[in-house]
């Protein structure tokens, strides 16, 4: 099935991303790219440096030197804001939701960048603030019944299970329309059937939007399952980079990480 | 997928959208209003608007500002007195330099003062929180207040270092000044708390309020979102100084007719208004207004309640068990139910909607 998979042009291009924090080495000159439409995965022992890949993509992290561009546009480094405002969004393996606030206003927040009316009109909620807040508001909704979130709409997320909360996360990045999706172990602490869920969410997004997904995840099986192309990293390293049945060919990849083959 | 109908959503969203989603909320509104307009004016006299009702407003003003500052938007101050005094010191100047000017404006305009100097010291938020991040705003506290005393300039050289209210008028009614009515300054309060309730409450469930919350909550993400920390927690002190300021003014031009710094000083003001909002609920504009009149008619209750039920207290007596009171409320609030009387409002009516069927 993934071999009938036709993705457009390079949406992606990371290029010698060096990074450390005082003496560790988190990233040493990784480069690699990302098509549109495509599922990619970053996989790589604990500590391989996996999300502080995803950190200087979206530019939380400054990395030393590299070049990273983005639809065409080149950039030395991140900022997050620019990060988020071209299109880009992520989901934390940590999750980082907004505790105290409503399922439906997380999800709105993730729309805070589309929204531009300014304080006055807000707080006279009068006419163009209204009619933007109900847009947003719509749009919103679209992503929480696609999610299947309804029921959960006025919970605050603090007071959630675990699974729920990492899918309204997933929601509230959702929610952004983003043309690129950062998933930073969106099945960590999952059960078997929250991480088929999850797993359907995913492909669901990236086929009906089509937007390009790069996903870091432990889970092996899923891994093969959902991802058209596999990047290894390991020790900050890049030791592979193929189709997931290439990866799992390769033999530093099975030394360094799967250590004995599956199945 | 089995879409519900455009047309109904829209007109779902609409409603439940509104300030007020549930109708007996908007009922219960609709009598405070015309309690608050219509029969407190008819009913109250003096001793009740000058020592519970004025307070009462000016100072939910000042509570709905902190608590856009501190309860939405998580940065702790200690300098609500300050900046409030940057707003009565800026509307004597102006009142007393142009003698035409409206008074109405020349709160409006020293409210803008109040913003621009709630944003400059608002700036270290950027890098520091919590517990140092209200010690900047206590030195900010200190610094302006000193600044007010130390210059003779702000109280126009007057030899008791006192601020005095003018007599002004607006629309023919005299609103500040010893010979004001106490109802105009009643309706002039309460038309400000009005108009700066809906407007907090608007912002606050819109997007900026959003952000606001999402960097009380997550700083990290919201940042990822987009949404700029520095440009959204100076809003925040400037929106918020600007209801410090405005209440400011109200509180020497409408209420006290004249004072000098002390009266916003740290025991006096700062801390009172953060109390009403802990007490009242973080990040609620209802919790605010109720934590504001809680703090304000404790002390009077206090003062007044014994003696009518025939126990004879002295005001000393009074003033140690309000203050046992409020310590007490405070740790309980900030324990068992950090969101304050607005959370068990919230519970009081869940029940009430449910009566008498619990399920
Ligand atoms: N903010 C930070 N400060 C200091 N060191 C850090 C920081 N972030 C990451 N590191 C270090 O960088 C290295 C890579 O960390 P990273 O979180 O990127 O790994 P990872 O591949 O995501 O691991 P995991 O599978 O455990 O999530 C680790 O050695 C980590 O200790
Ligand atoms: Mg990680």
């Amino acid at each position: 099935m993934t071999q009938e998979r036709q993705f457009g042009n390079t949406i992606l291009n990371v290029e010698n991303v060096s990074l450390s924090f005082g003496g560790v080495k988190a990233l040493d000159s990784v480069s690699f790219d990302v098509l549109e439409g495509e599922v990619r995965a970053i996989i790589g022992p604990n500590g391989a440096g996996k999300s502080s890949m995803l950190n200087c993509i979206n530019g939380f992290y400054k990395p030393t030197e590299c070049t990273i561009a983005f639809k065409g546009e080149s950039h030395h480094q991140m900022e997050t804001h620019q990060a988020a405002s071209m299109g880009i969004a992520r989901t934390f393996q940590n999750i980082a939701l907004f505790k105290g606030m409503t399922t439906l206003d997380n999800v709105m927040t993730g729309r805070n960048l589309k929204m531009k009316k300014n304080f006055l009109w807000q707080s006279l909620y009068f006419g163009p603030a209204v009619k933007e807040e109900l847009e947003h508001r719509e749009a919103a909704e679209r992503v929480i019944d696609f999610l299947e979130i309804e029921s959960i709409r006025k919970t605050v997320v603090g007071r959630l299970p675990y699974g729920l909360q990492k899918r309204v996360e997933l929601a509230r990045a959702l929610a952004a329309e983003p043309e690129m999706l950062l998933l930073d172990e969106p099945m960590a602490g999952m059960n078997h059937e929250e991480k088929e869920d999850m797993c359907r969410y995913i492909l669901d997004v990236n086929e009906q939007f089509s937007t390009t997904i790069v996903l870091i995840e432990h889970d092996m099986s899923v891994v093969m399952d959902i991802s058209d192309r596999v990047v290894v990293l390991d020790y900050g390293e890049k030791i592979a980079d193929g189709t997931p049945d290439e990866v799992r060919a390769n033999q530093r990849v099975v030394d360094a990480y799967l250590g004995v083959k599956h199945d | 997928m089995f879409y519900r109908e455009a047309g109904q959503f829209k007109s779902s969203y609409q409603a439940d959208q509104a300030i007020f989603p549930i109708i007996q909320d908007r009922w219960f509104m609709a009598i405070v209003f015309v309690v608050a307009y219509l029969v407190i004016p008819l009913i109250a006299d003096e001793y009740w608007f000058q020592a519970v009702l004025i307070p009462f407003y000016v100072f939910a003003i000042a509570a709905i500002g902190l608590n856009i500052l501190t309860g939405y938007c998580g940065q702790v101050s200690l300098g609500s007195g300050a900046f409030m005094a940057v707003g009565a010191y800026a509307t004597f100047k102006l009142v007393t330099g142009f003698p035409e000017l409206n008074i109405i404006i020349a709160f409006l305009l020293s409210g803008l003062f109040a913003a621009a100097v709630g944003m400059i010291f608002g700036l270290p938020s950027l890098r520091i929180k919590g517990f140092y991040l209200a010690v900047a705003t206590l030195a900010a506290q200190f610094f302006i207040l000193w600044v007010f005393n130390k210059v003779a300039w702000f109280f126009n050289y007057n030899p008791s270092g006192f601020i005095t209210a003018p007599p002004r008028e607006v629309f023919g009614f005299l609103v500040s000044g010893p010979e004001a009515a106490p109802v105009t300054r009643y309706y002039v309060s309460l038309i400000f708390l009005t108009i700066f309730a809906f407007a907090a409450k608007n912002m606050a469930r819109g997007h900026l309020g959003r952000a606001w919350m999402a960097i009380r909550d997550m700083d990290v993400a919201a940042e990822i979102i987009g949404i700029r920390p520095l440009h959204t927690k100076l809003l925040a002190f400037g929106i918020s100084s600007f209801f410090c300021g405005v209440a400011g003014a109200l509180y020497i031009f409408v209420w006290l007719g004249s004072a000098e710094t002390e009266a916003f000083d740290l025991l006096n003001v700062s801390f009172p208004v953060l109390f009403m909002i802990i007490i009242g609920g973080l990040g609620s504009v209802l919790g605010s207004i109720l934590g504001a009149g809680f703090i304000t008619i404790l002390p009077i209750f206090l003062t007044n309640a014994p003696p009518m039920v025939g126990i004879a207290i002295s005001a000393d007596f009074a003033k140690h068990l309000e203050e046992i009171i409020f310590g007490v409320m405070i740790i309980f609030f900030l324990i068992v139910e950090p969101a304050g009387f607005n959370r068990l409002w919230q519970i009081a009516k869940e029940k009430i909607r449910k009566w008498p069927f619990p399920y």
